[in-house]
């Protein structure tokens, strides 16, 4: 449904999108994810037609973005990361509007603009005026007016943005349910809701794709790597401090990463990651033994998809350094 | 066509929304009324006078009333005109809604002629208040209606190509007081090029003279409907909206 290769996107001063490929297919729910400045924005905004491609293609239902903008777009519904509305409209005259401009025969308007209404729970401010509205309120008014048309492909950049905890919570059912007859992308900080929506992660860091697969895959793709929470004490009440701790435990072969988490009674706990495919609870029980530490605790924690969005990116940005 | 009206009724609805609208449709509706009734009350003494010293010699009201009032309009808009289009784009961009427009299967020529015609139709509503005091000399006399049409023609016309101007401004800044600051020098500058004819004869002078708006008005407003100065006009009106529509994809390449 959506076919991007080889996506460069260059500003006056700097690269914000560099050679990105990526496909989505059709029904899927794709989350787009990456720090701040990743390029998630420009990419969506290339999707869109908004702005063209310094150079690469993207394709939406087989037509290209730069040749045939007009067919893109009456099959893209798009939720910018500031909803584009107008203050001085009411909430169900904005949507008409929309609907109109969306080119909604008028015959079908005032159905669709009920239904997504409904959809997005803006039934009852339908009268008020946008200025009006609150910061949740106007970013459902925008995403009711993304799917007006009822498009094939949906756009949404952080659509969650803004929302109370229950309101996201039925924004992600929403984005769910509207899956499978819609093709989605979203863009989002947010690594909890990707788990939940998505199917499919893309993950962007500078500009570049740095992994994309099923969510499954990717927790799994770093499952060889563990994650193990230790908590150590010092015998006989000899002074510890975590800097000691954490220097001995990095040196361990096979270690990744040593987070130093919480100090409780002179207990110092921390959480060590092991590179990939390798066991390193048995070295760290030693190592801490031999150090003349108690060790309290030793358990494995699952990897979380936060953990490696952190390490995935924090990668490439050590790769990116390393370049310039 | 349908994307062109739905655009218009936005920009519609958003002028007599806003209190722009009405601010401007006041300020006219005073600053007319006052030229009015000055030359109302002009043409009523110099009559009383001609009355007795005996010389019967035709009072002309189009000659004496209407041609000047015409003309008053036609420079008093330039005033008005920088803020009927500042927001037109300006304010599309600083909200965000620029992007909205530009991903929604609408041709930016046909958001670009709603948007202009919207602000045609707003400075034609102040017009037809002018009509409304000039309704009065007809229940009082007779003066002739069609030079009358000939002068709305060419109000229309200028105040077309100076809006056309305007809207391209608007799509070159976010600020709606920068967009109307630089449409006002522009409609300014337009105007008084004129002057340099009234001293200097070469022909860069001739050149400049020709680019004045209000030169062209003048035979409008004396009811003669030439063609240059329609040309003119319109060639105005067509490269004003030509820039706009140059300006919204340069936009795109920058954005
Ligand atoms: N109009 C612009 N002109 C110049 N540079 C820009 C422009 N818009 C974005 N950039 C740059 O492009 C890069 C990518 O920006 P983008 O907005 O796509 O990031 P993002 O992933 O959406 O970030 P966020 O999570 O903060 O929304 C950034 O470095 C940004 O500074
Ligand atoms: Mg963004």
């Amino acid at each position: 449904m959506i076919k991007v290769e080889g996506l460069t996107k260059r500003y006056a001063r700097n690269i914000a999108v560099n050679d990105v490929s990526f496909e989505v297919e059709k029904g899927q729910i794709v989350g787009f994810l990456g720090p701040n400045g990743a390029g998630k924005t420009t990419t969506m905004r290339v999707l869109t037609c908004f702005m063209p491609p310094s150079s690469g293609t993207a394709t939406v239902a087989g037509f290209d973005v730069l040749k045939q903008p007009h067919e893109v777009k009456k099959r893209i519904g798009y939720l910018p990361e500031t909803p584009p509305l107008y203050p001085e409209m009411e909430v169900g005259e904005y949507l008409t509007f929309v609907g109109k401009l969306k080119g909604v025969p008028s015959s079908e308007l005032k159905r669709r603009v009920d239904e997504v209404s409904e959809r997005c729970s803006v039934s009852d401010v339908r009268k008020k005026l946008i200025s009006k509205l609150s910061k949740g309120y106007r970013q459902r008014v925008g995403l009711a007016q993304a799917i007006i048309h009822n498009p094939d492909v949906l756009i949404l950049d952080e659509p969650t943005s803004g929302l109370d905890p229950k309101q996201i919570i039925e924004t992600r059912e929403l984005i769910k349910n509207l899956a499978g007859s819609h093709t989605i992308i979203l863009s989002t900080h947010i690594l909890p809701e990707v788990e939940q929506v998505c199917e499919k992660v893309i993950i962007i860091s500078k500009g570049r794709v740095v992994a994309k697969d099923s969510v499954e895959n990717l927790t799994n793709r770093l499952r060889g790597a563990e994650a193990v929470a230790v908590e150590v004490e010092a015998r006989d009440g000899q002074p510890l401090t975590a800097p000691e701790v954490q220097q001995r435990l990095e040196q361990i072969p096979g270690v990744s990463r040593v987070v130093f988490k919480t100090e409780r009674d002179r207990r110092l706990q921390f959480e060590v990651e092991s590179l990939q495919g390798r066991s390193i609870r048995a070295d760290l029980a030693r190592t801490v033994v031999e150090s003349g530490w108690n060790l309290n605790e030793l358990r494995a924690v699952g990897l979380s998809l936060e953990e490696i969005f952190l390490q995935l990116t924090a990668t490439e940005a050590a790769a990116g350094g390393g370049q310039q | 066509m349908r994307n062109i009206l739905v655009v218009f009724a936005k920009e519609i609805k958003s002028y007599y929304s806003s209190p722009i609208a009405w601010l401007l449709l006041t300020m006219f509706a005073a600053i007319f009324g006052f030229f009015f009734w000055n030359a109302v009350g002009y043409f009523v003494s110099v009559g009383l006078q001609s009355q007795m010293m005996g010389s019967g010699f035709p009072m002309d009201m189009n000659e004496m009333i209407i041609r000047p009032l015409l003309m008053n309009v036609s420079v008093v808009g330039l005033f008005l005109i920088p803020m009927i289009t500042m927001r037109l784009f300006a304010e599309e961009k600083r909200s965000g809604t620029m992007e909205l427009l530009l991903t929604s299967p609408v041709r930016d020529i046909e958001v670009i002629l709603g948007k202009w015609l919207a602000a045609v139709t707003l400075y034609a509503s102040m017009l037809a208040l002018t009509a409304l005091n000039f309704s009065f000399l007809f229940m009082h006399g007779s003066p002739d209606w069609k030079p009358m049409l000939v002068g709305y023609l060419g109000l229309l016309l200028q105040a077309g190509g100076l809006l056309a101007v305007g809207t391209f401004i608007s799509t070159t800044t976010k600020n709606q007081i920068v967009a109307g600051g630089a449409t006002f020098g522009v409609c300014l500058l337009l105007w008084v090029l004129e002057w340099v004819a009234g001293y200097e004869t070469a022909a860069w002078a001739k050149v400049l003279a020709y680019m004045s708006v209000v030169s062209h008005f003048e035979p409008f407003s004396k009811g003669v409907l030439d063609s240059k100065d329609v040309v003119f006009y319109a060639s105005l009106i067509f490269l004003g909206l030509f820039l706009t529509a140059r300006s919204l994809e340069s936009l795109r390449w920058r954005a």
